[in-house]
């Protein structure tokens, strides 16, 4: 039986979708079959980040209004095995999506994947309360400062009383919190929210902290999800994240300032 | 809605009882909606004749409650609603019994009960406190109605938990507590770590401004005493 997991975080622009697309490439890499589900009606995006957005035909609600079905509308990443991607409409609006379509597709989907991933669009209206709806798990997104603590916990208050393991009083969503954008030295002069901080007023199980890095931007920028560039620091904050959300214990990394050696403070760097 | 109890319908001892009930409060009942329940008479009244009576005394006749089969027909044949018993009706009779059952042990332990209802016979001999397990996100509100609140997390800002009774929180409060929200201002606040964004207690209330100081971030206890919050110690 697939695995639902909900990339979500209430307040835009903290990373729903670089994470949804790093963490859908983690888990296709460690051979796990993952789809990931684009839910921002209107606003797609995570074809850009996947570097497919020329490859798209139909769209998810054309496959919930029947008019393709899913092995048309699925585009197979080229990069990575065992990695589709099921892309939104850019055309229509998030009205487009209605529960019964949406577990249809999803019910579908389940048959023949072990992961589905659904990157939520921002908000709290009908598009995120639907890509939620039928979690089993959720990645909370949230940037180390107060205005996404908020929605963060609010979004979480969502994951408990609106899904459907709540509605039908079912085990609850398993809550993680995935910290990005994270900047130690910003944190150490006071200017950011530390881990330890947010830990303590979302009260969720902590799945990863991603540090702030270029290489994100990079990443978006040329199509490829951040996970694959296994130098950069941000990609080993999400190769980490995959190894614990798949079980594995792995200590924290990037959270303290990295001292500058002597020959780097003389040269710049 | 007003509603309207009466044995006796003819037309002539209604229009004594409500002229004379009118007199004490004239501009109070102008126009008022009233509902006539009928449970306490037998035969059906002449409803036509009632409207026009109700019309006279500057008042509105909306609608029946508690009417038997033939005067519901006669009811609606008179163009008025017919309604079920108010909730508020039927309880009077009910828990009353179970008030007598119960009280000698409740009253003992439970200090609160006198003050928490006006007519003690009428109101159940305890009300168990409302226990929220888990953290009250932003943007969630809970309302304990009559009784205390516990909350064993913490309140996230832009929560909101509100009590008639009470209101305990075993972790953070930063969202909104409102205590006593029926009026008494008997009732405290008590939680581990005070950052709230306001805290109030029957209807005084201090935002997060008033609170800094020794007790933020602190375990706090907020009641009123001389017509003014005040902050002390938990223990």
């Amino acid at each position: 039986m697939a695995k639902i997991i909900v990339v979500t975080s209430g307040k835009g622009g903290v990373g729903k979708t670089t994470s949804s697309a790093a963490i859908g490439t983690g888990l296709a890499l460690a051979g796990h079959k993952t789809v990931i589900v684009d839910f921002d009606i209107g606003l797609r995006n995570l074809d850009l980040i996947m570097g497919c957005e020329r490859r798209v035909v139909y769209d998810f609600v054309n496959v919930i209004n029947g008019e393709a079905n899913l092995k048309q509308t699925l585009i197979k990443d080229k990069r990575t095995d065992n990695l589709f991607i099921l892309p939104a409409s850019q055309t229509r609006d998030k009205d487009a999506l209605t529960r019964e379509g949406v577990e249809k597709v999803l019910n579908e989907l389940a048959k023949d994947f072990d992961f589905i991933i659904c990157d939520s669009p921002a908000g709290i209206e009908s598009g995120a309360m639907m890509a939620l709806y039928f979690a089993d798990e959720a990645v909370v997104v949230t940037n180390p400062e107060v205005s996404s603590v908020r929605d963060s916990d609010r979004i979480i208050g969502m994951l408990s009383s609106k899904s459907r393991r709540a509605e039908q009083g079912l085990e609850g969503i398993k809550e993680h919190l995935l910290l990005t954008r994270y900047n130690p030295e910003r944190v150490e002069k006071g200017e950011m929210l530390s881990v330890e901080d947010v830990k303590e007023i979302l009260a969720i199980e902590l799945i990863g902290v991603i540090p702030e890095s270029q290489a994100v931007l990079n990443a978006s920028n040329s199509g490829q999800p951040v996970i694959l560039d296994t130098e950069s620091d941000a990609g080993q904050a999400y190769l980490d994240t995959i190894k614990r959300l798949l079980g594995e214990q792995v200590p924290f990394r990037f959270l303290t300032v990295e001292k500058k050696s002597f020959i780097k403070r003389i040269f710049g760097g | 809605m007003s509603v309207l109890h009466c044995a006796d319908l003819s037309p002539a001892t209604l229009n004594t009882l409500l002229s004379a009930k009118l007199a004490q409060a004239p501009a109070f009942f102008m126009q008022a909606p009233i509902v006539l329940n009928l449970s306490d008479v037998l035969q059906t009244p002449d409803f036509t004749a009632l409207k026009s009576l109700f019309t006279e005394l500057k008042l509105v006749l909306v609608g029946v409650s508690g009417a038997n089969a033939a005067q519901k027909i006669a009811a609606h044949a008179a163009g008025l609603a017919v309604l079920q018993v108010g909730k508020a009706t039927v309880k009077t009779k009910e828990p009353a019994s179970q008030a007598q059952s119960a009280s000698s042990t409740a009253e003992a332990s439970n200090d609160r009960r006198p003050t928490a209802n006006a007519a003690p016979s009428i109101a159940p001999a305890t009300m168990d406190s409302k226990i929220v397990e888990q953290t009250v996100r932003s943007g969630q509100q809970i309302y304990a109605k009559g009784t205390d609140l516990i909350i064993k997390g913490a309140v996230g800002a832009g929560a909101e938990v509100i009590a008639d009774g009470n209101i305990h929180i075993y972790g953070s409060l930063r969202g909104k507590a409102i205590a006593g929200a029926s009026g008494d201002t008997s009732k405290r606040i008590y939680c581990y770590n005070l950052q709230a964004e306001l805290v109030s207690i029957a209807g005084n209330y201090w935002l997060s401004d008033s609170l800094q100081g020794k007790f933020w971030s602190n375990s706090a206890c907020i009641k009123m005493q001389d017509d003014s919050l005040v902050i002390s110690e938990l223990v």
